[in-house]
């Protein structure tokens, strides 16, 4: 293996150049990325970086070391195209880049509505930088859809003195990722923090001519809306494969070890539907530890050897800040699973543990760190690792 | 000196937590040796106490920013200021950290 081509150049892309060097690839790596700029670091970009408390100089991910991963960077372009028989990646610049194995890690983009001025969906930092003008200039701010991102955004919002709404077309926010229970629960902060919540009334459409001026719901309502934030989840970036024999499922299919269909094509991060040995199935997340993980197993698969950490990066782990809150959640919740706050109470602080049967299979935990490291702990030991 | 523990109070592959007023130490133990560094997190509020130990990296239990334990560099990202080390003492059985200022 001479050459190493990597296709997205977010935290999965450079994570996985820099676990090739530190697992002693010596050849010649090549970063494609769709961005003009170097990698940086998303998760503040609905928090800090939107609040205008950090810079993008503090959130760029490359540090001075980097320059000693010896990286053949092609930044501003996108891959069109993977050749399996002929062995190559074709740029839209038109460029062939002939590659003895590929890393998939192109993510994922964000679901959005007709464009209309004013409407902002948040993925990149340009995104943030246009939606942070827009809440310079005040005004009333809709957010569609109470996920992680649209909570976070309500959240930093809220903190600017904007007056938000917030609409979610499910009866319970989060249901999916926490289960209604507790979605119910990580919701009510909403609320709490002076942040409209309606729920269960699906949009039906942006209101005004060149630029946003309402949000109408399905039951009629009329949502004034100075500003909208469209937080409706993401798309895994993979039309691009189409035609190349690599299995696409949403995501790029792969086993646990990030191996797609194709011998030396790994996929990574967002745009992998990865089987998951904690959850016994196939998940695609969209989680950022996945994307500092995975590229560490992807690079021992090409490498020919078992990552020693797979046990312990199975366990899927997220966190998200708002109000002030931090919530941390760990493991993976199906229908089914029962709840129960084990310590503190739903209305503080507190740590919620899901069990099937009697196996806890995922905790929940707002504002106690310590306790949630424990039982996030136990959910790895029973993977069958210790460290 | 800032009193620890007594020796063989911190398992090996484990870590202890120092209250120091506001800057408080973390004390691990790798196979047998004693590193003392910084334990909040230069990068958001976290114990690295409670982080997760591979060899002579501490992983951030929060957003799994890596330092090295001998250096206290960061190794992985977010995290791009080192944190503080301190040289670990023991003496008739018990552990003290000699905090660098």
């Amino acid at each position: 293996m001479r050459t190493v081509t990597i296709v997205g150049a977010s935290l999965a892309g450079l994570s996985a150049a820099r676990a090739l060097r530190a697992q002693e690839f010596a050849g010649r790596i090549i970063l494609v990325g769709a961005e003009e700029g170097t990698p940086y670091d998303r998760p503040p970009l609905s928090k800090d970086f939107l609040a205008g408390t950090t810079t993008a100089d503090d959130i760029a991910l490359t540090t001075a070391d980097d320059k000693l991963l010896d990286i053949d960077w092609r930044l501003g372009c996108t891959a069109a195209q993977l050749d399996t028989s002929d062995r190559a990646v074709v740029l839209d610049t038109g460029e062939w880049i002939h590659t003895d194995a590929v890393v998939i890690a192109t993510g994922a983009r964000a679901r959005t509505l007709p464009p209309l001025k004013n409407v902002f969906t948040l993925r990149t930092l340009d995104d943030a930088i246009a939606l942070r003008e827009a809440f310079a200039s005040g005004g009333s701010v809709v957010v569609i859809g109470a996920g992680f991102i649209g909570a976070e955004v309500a959240s930093t919002a809220r903190t600017l003195g904007l007056h938000v709404t917030v609409v979610e077309a499910l009866p319970t926010p989060l249901a999916g990722p926490l289960g209604t229970e507790m979605g119910r629960v990580c919701a009510a902060l909403h609320a709490a923090n002076g942040v409209e919540l309606i729920t269960g009334v699906p949009v039906e459409r942006l209101m005004g001519t060149a630029r946003v001026n309402a949000v109408r719901l399905a039951d009629g309502r009329e949502l004034h809306a100075d500003t909208v934030v469209v937080g409706i989840g993401a798309v895994p970036n993979v039309e691009w494969l189409a035609g190349s024999g690599v299995e696409v499922n949403r995501g790029v299919v792969t086993d646990s070890r990030c191996a797609t269909n194709i011998p030396n094509v790994v996929a990574v991060g967002d745009c992998a539907s990865s089987f998951n040995d904690h959850a016994q199935t196939v998940i695609r997340l969209e989680h950022w530890t996945n994307a500092l993980q995975q590229p560490r197993i992807a690079a021992a698969t090409l490498m020919g050897r078992a990552s020693v950490h797979a046990a312990r990066f199975a366990v899927p782990y997220f966190w998200s800040d708002q109000y002030g809150s931090r919530l941390q959640f760990a493991g993976h919740r199906e229908d089914g699973d029962e709840v129960e706050v084990v310590e503190g109470a739903a209305d503080s602080s507190f740590v919620a543990v899901y069990r099937r049967g009697a196996r806890p299979v995922a905790v929940l935990a707002r504002d106690e760190p310590r306790a949630f490291g424990r039982w996030r702990r136990d959910l790895v030991v029973s993977e069958g690792v210790l460290s | 000196m800032i009193p620890v523990c007594a020796e063989g109070e911190i398992a090996e592959g484990t870590a202890v937590r120092v209250d120091n007023g506001d800057r408080p130490i973390a004390v691990f133990n790798v196979d047998g040796e004693l590193y003392a560094i910084d334990d909040t997190c230069t990068h958001q509020d976290a114990s690295l106490a409670e982080g997760w130990l591979d060899g002579c990296t501490v992983e951030c239990p929060l957003h799994a920013s890596c330092f090295d334990l001998r250096t206290g560099k960061p190794t992985g990202p977010p995290a791009k200021i080192p944190v503080r080390t301190h040289s670990v003492v023991v003496r008739d059985g018990h552990i003290y950290v000699e905090q660098d200022l």
